[in-house]
Parts: structure tokens; C-alpha cells; sequence
């Protein structure tokens, strides 16, 4: 019987991203910076950003495929594709969604690009400054519960309850991140390291999440184009193959007023079995993996949910010396991710761990091979990949 | 969908969404029931008894009508007499106490004066 899987079928052939800056600080419209990001990712794979047949996106990216194709003067536009849901539950999510256009022959070359600029649009970290509520939101807002750190915060609490486990983890993860920042001149934090004393000193913003906890808010964009695999061979760039995508939601996972059965939960559990069967790998093949930090606690959960670790040994497991690179056990989040490159709403991400494979990360681990990205932690979708050099 | 909830409300009383069909509760309200996808449902009367599954302090505030109120608790409530689904709210008293994970509560009924009433919780 065939095996329908896009694994090998598929590499991602150039890089690309917008200066990064602080919210508020870009000079130009996102939609430029969108152009700036997949017109270097073009130029990065050594094709005419014209050869782009097509575009997938996600978290309802403004810059439309269709204005993008206008905009960029593209012969013909033979795949848009917009993935559902919030959050950066769909970077990994988009990719997949890119190769399986391309093994299905929809496409050739299709970009997929994250553009956001919150300085120009709403912040992702305040409410709407509404006076009255109806819906499922009116079960939450009233009581302040109100943005992503608030349930980010609640599940990832209970997590801690039940497998007694304190701020360590929580602090290895933001001090790994602006650790890579520190090598990586496209962060925004490079330039600013950060000590575990200013890490504890640094203001909460909702326990159990201080202030270097939190993703930042930036101005950007980002993007990769993907192509067959014989296509990749004959480009600029060392091809780095998709090895498997999964995306998803488990059981009522989206479930309204913090509802999800199982809620101490990354909610990977469901995707990660069937990422490693079409990978063909288990978790300890994987050598440097990129995960989504819109808070801190969600990593060492998805860590978790990705088998790196069971619940009871995080925080032996989940420490500064085993999760930075080069030679912790398993560098996480090289680049500064999030919290310290530059919160392109995970999209950064799958850049660093298509760097990792070509072996030009700014925070290198030597011989990587196998990279892993995990998007979206606590939101539904969520979706994993796993590239290979 | 929602207007039995906080119509019961307003009269101190709190319900959750439970199927005709099969006897499921399900909140927030859909307009079908998830297990047997019965469209027979109704608001149910509950005891108000519940636990805290988990909660915390927030310091940060995220909407104007918050830039006062700051410490304070939001915590998640399951109701183990409505099948376990869980409710969101405020635990009232000193924003700065430790409630334990799994302690009893009970609602509050907090009326406004723009006429509306939220569920909160007190520490049983």
C-alpha cells in the first residue's frame, strides 16, 4: 500500500527576515516588511522572488497572499492557504501546509511569511479596552482574566502543582533565551544580557510569570520558501528536508471559559506520536529543538509533551546547562526565540532550526542535524516540525 | 445562548448547560450537546459548591479598568456536581493569600449598579 507522507519529498531552500525591532520602532508599514522577508528568502534560495507560486500564512496574517502576489507583480498565484487559529499556533502548521501543496503539485515554490508589527496594529499583551463583554469572552473578562499570559499562567500553575516543580525551570528557560540572543545580531536583545539576579528582581506580571518570562512585542516579518526536493538540489543553499509536519487540537481542547478537559497541557500530547511516526525518529534522535515561548512555562511543558523529559524529571532535565548551546544535552531556542530574537510569532523559529541544520546558527550545535520545532504551545491548532540537514 | 446563565444570575442563581439527551453539562453554553449532539438543552441549577483547580496573582494590568485593582486573584473553579467543568472568576479577600490548590469554594453573587451580576468566589 502507498505511504502518504511528505516526508523527504520537500526542503526548505531559502531564509529571510526583516530587520527586527522593538514594537512601535519600524520605519516602514508591516506589509513592507513582509515584502523586505520574502524577497530576501528569494534571494537567499538564489530564484527570482517572481518564481513564488504561492503562500501560506497563519493567525489571520494581514498581508493578504493575493495583495502580496499583486504587490510583488507574480506571474500566477497557484496556492493562498491561511491556516486557522490564534496565537503562533500555525507556524509549523503553514509549513506543513506548504509542503503538502508542493507534494500534491499545486505549487512549486511556496513562501510561507509571518508579518506582524504590533506598533502599528493592537498589542497582543493588553485587552480590548471595552466597557461591555457578550460571548464566551464575557466568562472570563470581567474577572480580568483576560490575555494570553492570564491562561498561559493558569495552566502552566497547575502543571507545577501537580509535579512540584518551582521557578527554576521557568528561569533556565528565559536565561537560555537571552544567552543565544547574546550571539545572535538579528535579536533585539542582542547586546543585553540578562543575570539571574535582574531575572528574579524583575517585576511579575502574573505568577508564575516574571517580566523576562514574557515574549517581547515586536515590529517584523519573516519567511521561508519551500520546493521539491529535486528542485532543492540544484539552489543556492544546502538543502534542509521536511521530515514531518503534524498539526492539531485534542479532545474539546478549545473548549470556551478554560473548559479543555486536559488543561495542564502544551496540548502536544496527540501531535507529537504521530510527528515522530512520520519522521521515523524518536525523541532522543533529535538533536536542537526550537520551542514556542510566549511564556516560559509553556516550553518546559511541550518539552514534556515531546517526550525530551517525563514530568517528574523537569527539573532535573529542564536547566541552563542542558538546554543552551553548544553542549547542553539539548539546545532550545537558539536564537533568543520569542522572548529575546524577536517575537515573529514563532516564525523565527523555523528559521533558527533551518539554520541549525545548515549549520549556520549563530549558536551553533556542532554536527545538529535533526531539528525539531514546536509552535503554539496551550493553543488549538498547535503544530510541530521536524527538518533534517 | 448565554442570556439563562446570566438571567439565573442576577437572581443569585448559578446554572450550567446540561443535556436533555444524555445528561452531559457542558460550559461554556454550544448549541449542541458535544457527546450526543442533542439539541435539548437547558440551564441546570447547581450547588455553587466548588474547588480551585488552579490560580494566580496578576501585577500586570491589561485594561484601563484595572490599573487600580492590581494585585489580584484569578483562579479556575471546578464544579464537581456539573460533571467538573470549571468556571473563571476572582477569589475574594487579601489579594496576597496562598489559597491551596483543590480547596472548597463558593460562589459569590456580586451585583453592580450598571445592573449586571458576576459569579465570584470566597474560600469555604
Amino acid at each position: 500500500m502507498e505511504e502518504f507522507t511528505i516526508k523527504d519529498k520537500v526542503a526548505v531552500v531559502g531564509l529571510g527576515e526583516s530587520k527586527y525591532y522593538k514594537r512601535g520602532k519600524a520605519p516602514v508599514p508591516e506589509f513592507k516588511l513582509a515584502v523586505e522577508a520574502i524577497t530576501k528568502a528569494a534571494d537567499d534560495a538564489g530564484i527570482k522572488v517572481t518564481d513564488i507560486d504561492g503562500f501560506a500564512s497563519y493567525s489571520d496574517d494581514r498581508n493578504s497572499a493575493v495583495r502580496l502576489a499583486a504587490a510583488l507583480g507574480l506571474p500566477e498565484l497557484r496556492f493562498a492557504n491561511m491556516m486557522w487559529g490564534g496565537g503562533g499556533g500555525g507556524g509549523s502548521g503553514a509549513v506543513g501546509n506548504a509542503a503538502a501543496a508542493i507534494v500534491a503539485g499545486y505549487a512549486k515554490y511556496v513562501c510561507v511569511f509571518r508579518a506582524l508589527a504590533q506598533g502599528q496594529f493592537g498589542r497582543f499583551g493588553q485587552a480590548p479596552p471595552v466597557k461591555t463583554i457578550s460571548g464566551p469572552m464575557a466568562y472570563a473578562l470581567p474577572y480580568g482574566m483576560a490575555v494570553p499570559a492570564h491562561w498561559v499562567a493558569l495552566r502552566t500553575r497547575r502543571f507545577m502543582h501537580d509535579h512540584g516543580i518551582d521557578q527554576s525551570p521557568l528561569r533556565a528557560v528565559a536565561m537560555a533565551d537571552y544567552h543565544h540572543a547574546q550571539f545572535n545580531p538579528r535579536a533585539v536583545m542582542y547586546g543585553h544580557p540578562l543575570t539571574r539576579e535582574e531575572y528574579d528582581n524583575s517585576r511579575w506580571i502574573v505568577e508564575p510569570f516574571h517580566l523576562y518570562d514574557c515574549c517581547m512585542e515586536n515590529d517584523g516579518a519573516a519567511a521561508l520558501i519551500l520546493a521539491s526536493a529535486d528542485r532543492a538540489r540544484d539552489l543556492k543553499q544546502k538543502p534542509v528536508y521536511v521530515m514531518a509536519a503534524a498539526q492539531g487540537a485534542p479532545f474539546r481542547g478549545w473548549a470556551n471559559a478554560e473548559n479543555a478537559p486536559d488543561y495542564a497541557s502544551s496540548n502536544f500530547k496527540t501531535l507529537a506520536p504521530r510527528l515522530y511516526q512520520m519522521a521515523g525518529i524518536t525523541p532522543k534522535d533529535v538533536d536542537v529543538a526550537q520551542i514556542y515561548e510566549h511564556f516560559s512555562g509553556a516550553v518546559m511543558i511541550s518539552m514534556v509533551e515531546h517526550g525530551f523529559c517525563q514530568p517528574d524529571e523537569v527539573m532535573e532535565f529542564v536547566t541552563f546547562e542542558n538546554i543552551t548551546a553548544p553542549g547542553g544535552k539539548l539546545p532550545v531556542n537558539t536564537s533568543g526565540g520569542n522572548i529575546a530574537e524577536c517575537y515573529m510569532h514563532g516564525l523565527e523559529l523555523v528559521n533558527e532550526a533551518v539554520r541549525q541544520c545548515r549549520g549556520t546558527s549563530t549558536c551553533q550545535k556542532p554536527g545538529a542535524r535533526i531539528s525539531l520545532v514546536a509552535s503554539g504551545p496551550m493553543v488549538a491548532p498547535v503544530s510541530d516540525l521536524i527538518v533534517h540537514g | 445562548m448565554d442570556k439563562g446563565f446570566w438571567d439565573a444570575v442576577k437572581q443569585h442563581q448559578l446554572t450550567v448547560q446540561r443535556c436533555n439527551g444524555c445528561g452531559a453539562f457542558q460550559f461554556g453554553p454550544e448549541w449542541i450537546c458535544h457527546k450526543c449532539h442533542s439539541d435539548k438543552l437547558e440551564w441546570h441549577r447547581v450547588s455553587g459548591r466548588g474547588r480551585v483547580y488552579s490560580w494566580v496573582r496578576i501585577w500586570n494590568p491589561v485594561h484601563p479598568a484595572l490599573r487600580e485593582a492590581c494585585p489580584y486573584i484569578a483562579l479556575v473553579v471546578e464544579l464537581p456536581d456539573a460533571g467538573n467543568v470549571r468556571m473563571v472568576g476572582n477569589l475574594l479577600g487579601d489579594p496576597r493569600q496562598e489559597p491551596p490548590f483543590d480547596a472548597p469554594v463558593e460562589a459569590v453573587f456580586e451585583d453592580h449598579d450598571e445592573g449586571y451580576t458576576l459569579v465570584q468566589w470566597k474560600l469555604v
